[in-house]
């Protein structure tokens, strides 16, 4: 379970660790709210910041999920197939969608830290 | 009357704000030699009385199927529809609603499109199956499309043995950019497996082909199938529906997605349309799955409820981002196919396609030994055959029509190297003494 202090933020809602760790914030699971079915970026595809890299559909919505900085994905939380409600239970730790190679750390340096980002969707 | 609201007043404001002189400055863009300058010549008005004559006497001119003995084929077929699934389906809760905006509030029109479905994965393999497309020929197209979502690739293999407006619906989809596609040629009546298979590669989204094929012959499914796996592309199959009481199912060689015409299920030839576009599919596909789907659930008080489910791959969800931009079903049509099948059933439905087997094998030997013409594809057929006539197709319609015989299509029109080859179809309302007499006339063009 990551600390959230620890992570950059995007405007899109996801959240990056300095691991290259992705996942959504608690802030958009809540507006998602239940979340049935999660569909994860493919292994080893190569993302540019911004790109699409899954989808998350919860009963009322759908949304996408965009690669918050240029990098490959290493690693997919393929318990999401069968338990999608674990982004809703732990958004922080569990509920992770992929883990990213980065190929440019300064991209994630740019995004929102998570006070910016409580005030940013805060608004 | 004037039935155009806007002033002349009001042609001017907008046009100014448009910043256009004139009305015709919005048309500049299409080439005045396919425009219609003048107005269509449209008669004076009739009284109803005299209007219905004139109707009547133009409809006079047609050759309804029930009044002409008919062996027409090529994706639109007359089969027996038994007075008891009109009677069904004439029932006016049926024939008022069109797409219930409240869907849920109609639980007999989500019950009928789910055991459609139902009806449909089993006659199929599949594990989902939509509430329906438009036609035959749509539902391929969108299966080409979810192929291409779901494989993240861009090219469509598909055999030039699949009926030819079929093919051209393909490329319509394909002009928006979403996918090329790759033709592999026909070899006897056949797709020329050696040379798809060359076609298919690591670029390859899926592969489709017709079963059995606009020829009416089987094709080697399973070879394909496999061949398609082995490059990771969908294998993409349309058939027949009446030929699954006989033939395989599709999920048996390895079909991911299945789509078909399901006119031949209980509904007239309707001068082309309506029809219905069966589509169903692997379970794995069933979150790019296009259109409605019905689900069966419970409500609070345990009592059995039927919902449009997985509502989030639809359009009013996902906006752009959906699975297809086609919404509409033919819910009648639809309906009408799950009357006809379960009146019908598992028995009736194999005995009906052996019985239609039965004819075009009777008919195969009668064509082998007539003088000049041939039966140039074998005998690995369903219900129709291509026969080479020892005349054009155009001497042989205008035969037949003289003795009411319907046949054909004739194949030149879109298989050039075919000249004067014919397609014959036979179902389980042929009669051996309805083939002599189709035989007989041919025989003395």
């Amino acid at each position: 379970m990551f600390d959230p202090k620890d992570l950059k933020f995007t405007k899109e809602h996801e959240w990056i660790s300095p691991d290259g760790t992705v996942g959504i914030s608690d802030h958009a699971q809540k507006e998602l709210g239940d979340v049935v079915f999660v569909e994860l970026p493919k292994l080893s595809a190569d993302l540019k910041k911004g790109q699409e890299m899954g989808v998350l559909e919860s009963v009322k919505s759908v949304s996408s999920i965009y690669a918050p900085a240029d990098g490959k994905v290493v690693k997919i939380n393929e318990k999401l197939s069968q338990t999608p409600e674990l982004v809703n239970q732990e958004p922080y730790g569990q509920g992770w969608i992929a883990k990213l190679e980065l190929s440019d750390r300064k991209q994630s340096g740019e995004l929102m830290s998570h006070a910016d980002y409580i005030a940013f969707a805060g608004k | 009357m004037n039935y155009i609201p806007n002033t002349e007043a009001d042609r001017r404001e907008m046009l100014t704000s448009l910043g256009l002189k004139n009305v015709e400055e919005l048309f500049k863009d299409i080439p005045s030699d396919i425009r219609r300058l003048s107005s269509p010549k449209i008669p004076s008005a009739a009284d109803e009385m005299e209007l219905m004559k004139e109707l009547r006497a133009l409809s006079a001119k047609n050759l309804p199927c029930g009044s002409v003995l008919s062996f027409t084929g090529g994706g639109a077929y007359s089969h027996f529809i038994p007075s008891a699934v009109k009677h069904a389906v004439s029932r006016s809760e049926f024939l008022t609603a069109y797409t219930p905006y409240q869907a849920e509030m109609s639980q007999g029109l989500l019950q009928a499109v789910y055991e459609y479905q139902t009806m449909i994965c089993n006659l199929t393999g599949m594990a989902a199956s939509n509430a329906s497309h438009y036609d035959g020929a749509t539902a391929m197209a969108e299966a080409a499309v979810v192929s291409c979502n779901h494989t993240g690739r861009d090219s469509v293999v598909i055999s030039g043995a699949v009926h030819p407006n079929y093919r051209q619906v393909l490329a319509t989809y394909s002009l928006g950019g979403k996918f090329s596609i790759e033709e592999s040629p026909v070899l006897s009546g056949k797709t020329d497996v050696g040379r798809l298979k060359d076609l298919i590669s690591e670029k390859t989204a899926c592969v489709i082909v017709q079963m059995p094929n606009f020829f009416g012959n089987i094709e080697e499914v399973f070879e394909i199938g496999e061949a398609a796996r082995s490059k990771g592309a969908l294998f993409v199959v349309s058939v027949d529906p009446i030929s699954l009481g006989l033939l395989a199912k599709p999920s048996e060689y390895g079909a991911d997605i299945v789509t078909a015409e399901g006119q031949c299920l209980g509904s007239e030839l309707n001068f082309g349309g309506p029809y219905l576009g069966v589509f169903a599919a692997k379970k794995e596909l069933v979150r790019l799955v296009p259109g409605r789907i019905a689900g069966m659930t419970s409500d609070h008080d345990g009592n059995r409820g039927f919902v449009l489910t997985l509502q989030a791959r639809e359009q009013h969800i996902r906006r752009e981002k959906a699975a297809s931009n086609i919404c509409s079903n033919q819910a009648h049509v639809a309906l009408t196919a799950a009357a006809y099948l379960s009146y019908v059933g598992e028995k009736g439905l194999e005995a009906m396609a052996r019985a239609c087997r039965a004819a075009a094998l009777y008919a195969h030997s009668k064509f082998t030994g007539l003088k000049g013409f041939s039966v140039p594809f074998g005998t690995g057929f369903f219900k129709e055959f291509a026969v080479r006539l020892p005349f054009s197709n155009e001497r042989a319609v205008k035969a037949l029509q003289n003795n009411s015989i319907s046949a054909g299509p004739g194949l030149e029109a879109f298989y050039p190297e075919l000249k004067d080859h014919m397609l014959f179809c036979f179902t389980e309302k042929t009669s051996k003494a309805d083939i002599d007499r189709l035989v007989s006339v041919l025989s003395n063009v």
